[in-house]
């Protein structure tokens, strides 16, 4: 058979990777910074680098930026190597790369202004999801044309797991962002409540499936065996796993919401997938670690292989850590504790970075044509790496469950024992700062990396376009015969054509279907619960605005010591108006649902949020809460206030006809009521202020059903 | 609830994209051979290259 020439495109591997430590760096010293916020709130500056604006950028700038252009990188080197082609498209190639980078670069302004969705891992802005859908689909036909082009006929099982990637962020990603925008940077979500819930965590949970893991599982079978010089162990073992997992994960995400305001069934399903989604990741770790046997002498001395090696037994212990952790009497504890903090770094740290590492260092000296510059520093990194993840995790673990017991402690008279939320804080503040510190270790083992990367780059150079021979692919099996139009060909191919035609029809009739299904679904289904006035839905957005919901739960669960600290449990129907829904997944401090409820334990008067806002310290010594003293200065934005209203009721919230136009006269009335009752304790504020604003949504919150 | 019509919907049209692949891999061979694939990959044409480049020094 006839040899053809043909290049590789390092070029694109090189940019990757430098962009995977540009954005490691910076990603982890937010990281860093979130952390020193919790141990001690003198960090938190000015009115941007609070905590609820860099916890975002800091999961944001880890998972899209630095693990993002880390799959990239070993996706399009693998995948070249595997297929014997260049990619399919230099072109798209490149907008690939760029169109991330400026993603990346878009979300960090975007989120350290306080703009921001407030759904988890998805807080970016509508302008900014659209153009994460057009570089993604991009990566994708750039893929997909390089398989189709490829000179080896069969498909190795890294690249299922990239296909499975592309189409599993895909569906997610759009399903998740339908959202109707007000101004340009400004959305409401097109769900409400537990509905918005329940689509923000099924793309939470198979965020972590499809970015995090599959992925990660097809460098894993490249990267691996490559590094050792072994076979995967059991090929046969990678396609049961593969197919196995794919076809479970997408069913796991109502574990995030246990014992919340959501249907048992669908709880119970979440629950089920989650344990049977133990034997197919054990699978994976299975099959990576015994690549190693007879080799193990070999771990001993490449460091990209230790990494490796931590990296599969982490994803191990994660995997299994989280199907317990969806188990409702476990769940019970790690949600809303630190718990769920640890868990995710132990994965996200260990195995993500892990793996990331230990490819860079087998692949950077073989792209540049050299050797590692220092074996020796590659140890030191993994040495302070893995210590550093240590001692992230455990202060964080043992934190979780002490906060849990005090939260849950009663005295002989039947009383809770620490009735003060932030005692249970001020306990584990000690463990904040130990975590600081383990933080600070993983930080400087990368930096050790860098350096380590830097000297390796000098000492050699990239072929960007390396040469390569391979024979070509006759493929025999569905050539179309000449003469014959596509459309004559489908229709001999009689599954093909039932497919194609399936989903055509499915994505026309999603298109049809989903905005009408959730409207009509958001009728009350307790009376008493009232849409947000105006005041209180701009109070609303400056909570969402500036992240509450990273550290203030709004879901009280149906245990004992929940509703004796905060009140009544939550039910589904008091959300029907939330666009989006506030929920949390955190109680860093109390949960916020039931502060509107007069005379209730979690009621404070106007004068008492004022004197907070500005200075939490000053109430309460020991609280680590940022300040907030520019609402009392900053004013409520009331050009858009009749747009949003209108936004709201295209949604299926029952304002009254022409409501939008009377909406700013009602702001002001009842910020008026605020200002006068504020005035009684000697404070003078701004009727339209986003303290005003604020407050009235704090009022707000579990009110109506109070009302009887 | 009504989200659950759309996610139940998504997810298994998702699950049947994953299915007509895995028909299709199956149908064409891809898993006809378990065990070649696995040691192909280890061989590279870079190192191929090495070789001869090393047998031409020694030369």
């Amino acid at each position: 058979m006839e040899l053809q020439k043909f290049y590789y495109d390092n070029k694109i591997v090189k940019q990757f990777i430098l962009a995977t430590i540009v954005w490691g760096v910076v990603g982890m010293i937010v990281g860093l910074l979130i952390a020193m916020q919790l141990a001690w709130p003198v960090f938190n500056f000015t009115e941007y680098f609070t905590y609820g604006h860099m916890r975002p950028l800091h999961t944001n700038a880890i998972i899209f930026a630095f693990v993002g252009n880390s799959i990239f990188a070993g996706v399009y080197y693998s995948l070249q190597k595997l297929l014997k082609t260049r990619m399919a498209s230099d072109l798209l190639s490149q907008i690939n790369f760029w169109g991330w980078q400026l993603i990346i670069v878009a979300a960090a302004v975007t989120l350290t202004l306080g703009i921001t969705t407030s759904k988890e891992y998805a807080e970016l802005e509508w302008p900014i999801d659209i153009m994460i859908a057009v570089v993604w689909v991009v990566y994708g036909v750039n893929m997909i044309w390089t398989i189709l082009k490829r000179r080896v006929k069969h498909i190795y099982a890294a690249i299922w797991w990239y296909i499975a990637t592309f189409i599993g962020v895909a569906v997610l990603h759009v399903v998740n962002s339908f959202e109707l925008p007000v101004t340009l940077f400004k959305s409401y979500s097109l769900y409400a409540g537990a509905q918005d819930a329940v689509v923000q965590w099924w793309y939470g949970h198979n965020a972590v499936a499809f970015f995090l893991t599959t992925p990660f599982l097809g460098l894993m079978y490249y990267y691996l065996p490559k590094a050792a010089n072994r076979p995967i162990y059991s090929y046969k073992l990678s396609i049961v796993h593969f197919w196995s997992l794919i076809f479970l994960y997408m069913w796991a995400g109502p574990h995030h919401l246990l014992y919340q305001a959501l249907p048992d069934w669908a709880q119970a399903l979440g629950v089920t997938f989650s344990i049977m989604l133990i034997a197919p990741s054990w699978g994976g770790m299975l099959n990576g670690l015994l690549t190693l046997r007879g080799v193990w002498d070999k771990v001993r001395d490449s460091a990209a292989l230790k990494f490796m090696v931590v990296a599969v037994t982490a994803y191990g212990m994660s995997t299994f850590e989280g199907p317990m952790m969806s188990l409702k009497s476990v769940n019970a504890i790690s949600h809303f504790t630190d718990w769920t903090i640890a868990h995710v770094h132990i994965a996200g740290m260990a195995w993500n970075g892990g793996l990331t590492f230990g490819m860079l260092y087998w692949l950077v000296p073989k792209l540049f044509r050299t050797k590692l510059y220092s074996e020796k520093l590659a140890n030191i990194h993994f040495w302070i790496a893995t210590l550093g993840i240590l001692l992230y995790a455990i202060p964080l673990y043992w934190g979780a469950i002490t906060q849990w017991l005090m939260w849950r402690e009663y005295t002989a008279e039947g009383m809770l024992n620490y009735p003060n939320f932030l005692e249970t804080v001020t306990q584990i503040v000690p463990m904040y700062k130990l975590r600081v510190f383990g933080g600070l270790m993983f930080l400087t083992g990368f930096v050790v990396m860098v350096y380590n990367m830097i000297k390796t780059m000098a000492s050699g150079s990239v072929t960007a376009n390396e040469a390569a021979e391979a024979a070509a692919l006759v493929n025999t099996q569905s050539r179309t015969d000449a003469g014959e139009t596509p459309h004559r060909f489908m229709e001999r191919m009689p599954v093909k054509f039932t497919v194609f035609a399936f989903v055509a029809l499915a994505i026309g009739g999603a298109v049809e279907i989903i905005p009408m299904v959730f409207i009509k679904s958001n009728i009350p289904t307790i009376e008493a619960v009232k849409p947000y006035s105006p005041l209180e839905l701009e109070g609303r957005d400056i909570y969402i605005s500036n992240g509450c919901y990273t550290c203030h739960s709004q879901m009280v669960r149906p245990f004992r010591w929940e509703t004796d600290r905060y009140g009544e449990y939550s039910k589904i129907g008091e959300f029907v108006y939330d666009h989006p829904f506030q929920w949390g997944s955190r109680r860093t401090g109390p949960d916020l649902a039931r502060t509107g409820v007069v005379g209730g334990p979690m009621y404070k008067n106007a004068a008492w949020h004022y004197n907070h806002f500005m200075n939490p310290q000053k109430m309460n010594e020991q609280s680590i809460m940022p300040k907030y003293y520019w609402l009392a200065t900053e004013e409520v934005d009331l050009e858009t206030t009749p747009a949003k209203i209108r936004a709201m009721q295209t949604l299926g919230v029952p304002y009254p006809e022409g409501f939008d136009q009377k909406a700013v006269a009602n702001l002001k009335a009842q910020g008026q009521k605020i200002v006068d009752d504020l005035k009684q304790s000697g404070i003078e504020v701004s009727p339209t202020s986003e303290m005003v604003a604020l407050i009235a949504y704090l009022h707000k919150l579990g009110r109506d059903i109070s009302e009887k | 609830m009504s989200i659950f019509i759309l996610l139940i919907g998504v997810s298994l049209f998702a699950a049947l994209i994953f299915l007509a692949l895995f028909i299709w891999a199956v149908k064409s061979g891809q898993f006809d051979d378990n065990y070649t694939p696995s040691v192909r990959i280890l061989f590279d044409d870079d190192e191929i290259n090495e070789i001869e480049q090393e047998e031409n020094d020694n030369n």
